[in-house]
């Protein structure tokens, strides 16, 4: 529930002045149905003295934008339109004991309405100035659009800046993370360096080992193989080279090396290291694979 | 004159019971359930108690598969979190865009971070389509997230469907089912639903306590990771007194399901019945022949939410709105405007949740009050004439900025 003041109930509960105003000749239309609020304000103005006789309005809105709108009119009444037209939006915000920040856009269409009216008065084209983002920084009431144009029209760069420009992220912090979001989108299109390209990492080459003739390749498959054999012998394995035919060397695994649970597990440890010892790749297969075509690889 | 509280999806008073049965683990039962003396054994027991009462309540197969958290909002996460993680293979999320902000703005957050989102819209009724979400299932989703029931305005969605559906990509299902716990029948054990949330205060336990549901054999990493606490699934000393207060009213949940669903219904539709044909231009939004027993979820046209709720409260009487005044956001609820529900009704969506504690007497008195309510704040509005919206409600009001 919002902490609004007792003025602020006060007036949403009692409204003055409202509903239409028959004989008004200054009327002012601001806000939209889609925004959640919008104002009619209508006023009766003498046309010699300019003098603000009566003030009525209608209200679409939740109950700032109603107390606002209500207040706007008491303050108004009886005042000429210049006097009236530097009525700031601060001004209504205080006639009510204050708005939380969230609300405060509620006083500004009470503002932009009024200038709407006179400016309908006098036959004057009204544009308003008005833009409104999201909310970013709850504690001062600062949307996203109003940091954006300040971080470009001033070039800056970290949150403290921002801070100090529009107050934004000086109270709780924790939109600080929203106000990074926004530099960083800025500083993205200010960026003019060319973009970097990323390479990717050479891969490592590793050293290229002497050739090795057929005779000397087999011998050290070889050697690899009765290396291992003495760890598969102990758990009352085997393992019997049958076959080298390029990269596939074809093997039996022989005792308790058959069907066991780790045979894929010891057949690509010895890949590994026959891999290692001859710096190529080569592929160890069963042996019954002997003469069928070699797999994909 | 006694307040009504109609804003039970938004939380709910502890049942006496459960108030009663936390009392002793704040003063004699204060050991840590992980000591090995009298002072945490007792804890312990009484949290595996707890734990069996939000097991029948949810129809989990094993008591193990209920991870106590502390909020709805940690379930949600950790599910999701937890599922990217375990699966690095899948990259990508499915949920909807009328989730809870616990799954959206973690969503948007995992989004920056380069897992895919794919949001399915819902109709006019807030139903999505199936179809369309079969064509985004793909061996790259990691996980699906859909709620069991929307917060504003109740409608169910097909999740046990959806839960097959998503199986049959090798993805795992998670449900946000705050809202449905103990106002639908949930049976999980006959669904193929791999995780799901659940919070206490949205059933008369206490804020602060949480379930995430974890079927057996889902692939898990937890969040918090410390102790040993739920299996290691989730870190952190117990909250026994609130563990306890949440098995309590699990039972209590199994106990009133059948109330719920007749006698709470009756009051919404009675509610309903009597404010909707005392007031013009005025519909109920959701799917309604397909909702949550409790909820009634009203657009009052041409009229802003905010405005209503100050009046009602004035009444006491508690309700919440879809309004962007009341969020402080300046965008009306992102339920409303995936529904499409137009701008002239969007603002003024009140919610009324009941809770078992409604009387008859309050519904009485609320059908009595909302009406007049309307009919003055319509009198202040711009895009209301004498004899109901003034033509076109945009075009005769049509403001100089928009």
């Amino acid at each position: 529930m919002w902490d609004y003041s007792e003025k602020v109930r006060e007036h949403f509960y009692h409204p003055r002045n409202a509903g239409p105003l028959v004989d008004a000749n200054a009327v002012g239309d601001v806000g939209s149905i889609k925004c959640g609020d919008a104002l009619r304000l209508m006023l009766k103005v003498d046309p010699q003295s300019e003098l603000i006789v009566d003030a009525h309005f209608q209200t679409f809105g939740c109950g700032s934008a109603i107390a606002s709108s209500s207040a706007l009119t008491e303050i108004v009444k009886g005042k000429t339109l210049d006097e009236a037209l530097k009525v700031s939006n601060q001004e209504i915000a205080d006639y009510l004991d204050g708005l939380p920040p969230e609300k405060m856009h509620c006083s500004v269409m009470g503002r932009e309405a009024l200038h709407a009216a006179v400016a309908n008065f006098r036959g004057e084209v009204w544009n308003d100035d008005h833009s409104e983002g999201a909310m970013v920084c709850k504690c001062f009431a600062v949307d996203a659009v109003l940091i954006e144009k300040v971080i470009r029209d001033n070039k800056l760069s970290t949150v403290e800046q921002v801070t100090h420009y529009t107050k934004a992220g000086g109270g709780c912090s924790s939109c600080h993370e929203g106000v990074e979001e926004i530099l960083a989108k800025v500083a993205q299109e200010r960026c003019t360096a060319p973009a970097v390209a990323v390479q990717p990492p050479a891969a490592a080459v590793p050293p290229a080992k002497p050739r090795l003739t057929n005779f000397q390749r087999m011998r050290r498959i070889e050697e690899v193989v009765e290396s291992i054999r003495p760890m598969l012998q102990r758990d009352h394995g085997d393992i019997e080279i049958v076959e080298v035919d390029g990269k596939n060397v074809y093997v039996n695994l022989k005792g308790a090396c058959q069907g066991c649970m780790m045979e894929q597990a010891t057949l690509s440890g010895i890949q590994a290291q026959l891999i290692d010892a001859l710096g190529e790749f080569v592929q160890l297969l069963p042996a019954a694979m002997l003469g069928r075509p070699a797999l994909a690889s | 004159m006694d307040p009504i509280y109609l804003d039970n999806n938004a939380t709910t008073a502890c049942d006496p019971e459960v108030v009663a049965a936390m009392l002793p683990f704040f003063t004699e039962q204060f050991g840590n359930p992980s000591s090995m003396h009298s002072f945490g054994n007792q804890v312990g027991l009484a949290i595996k108690d707890a734990r069996q009462r939000v097991q029948a309540l949810l129809g989990a197969e094993h008591d193990s598969e209920i991870v106590f958290t502390s909020c709805g909002t940690e379930s949600d996460s950790t599910a999701i979190l937890s599922a990217l993680k375990a699966q690095p293979e899948r990259n990508q999320i499915i949920t909807t865009v009328v989730e809870h902000p616990a799954i959206l703005t973690l969503c948007d957050s995992l989004e920056k971070d380069g897992v895919v989102v794919h949001r399915l819209g819902v109709d006019k009724k807030g139903r999505i389509d199936l179809d369309e979400y079969k064509s985004l299932l793909s061996p790259r989703t990691a996980i699906v997230s859909v709620m069991w029931a929307n917060n504003e305005t109740g409608t169910l969605f097909p999740v046990e469907t959806m839960a097959e559906m998503a199986h049959g990509v090798g993805a795992m299902f998670h449900s946000d089912a705050v809202q449905a716990v103990g106002k639908v029948a949930i049976d999980l054990k006959q669904t193929q639903i791999d995780m799901l949330s659940l919070s206490g205060h949205k059933l008369h336990a206490p804020k602060g306590v949480g379930v995430l549901y974890v079927r057996r054999n889902t692939r898990f990493r937890p969040l918090l990771r410390g102790g040993h606490q739920e299996r290691g699934r989730r870190a952190g000393t117990e909250n026994s007194a609130a563990i306890v207060g949440l098995g309590v009213a699990a039972q209590l949940a199994v106990e009133h399901l059948a109330f719920e669903n007749r006698e709470v219904k009756r009051l919404r539709d009675r509610l309903e019945a009597g404010i909707l044909p005392q007031v013009p231009c005025s519909f109920v939004t959701g799917d309604p022949g397909n909702r949550l027993p409790n909820t009634a979820n009203i657009a009052f046209e041409y009229v802003e939410g905010e405005a209503i709720l100050l009046l009602l409260n004035k009444q006491g009487i508690a309700a919440s709105s879809g309004s962007a005044c009341t969020s402080g956001s300046l965008e009306p609820s992102h339920v409303m405007r995936a529904m499409g529900i137009p701008y002239t009704a969007a603002h003024g969506t009140i919610r009324f949740s009941l809770s078992r504690y409604t009387s008859e007497a309050q519904i009485d008195r609320v059908i009595a009050a909302v009406p007049p309510i309307i009919a003055q704040l319509r009198q202040l509005s711009p895009y209301w004439g004498e004899r109901g919206p003034v033509a076109g409600a945009d075009g005769g009001f049509a403001p100089a900025y928009a």
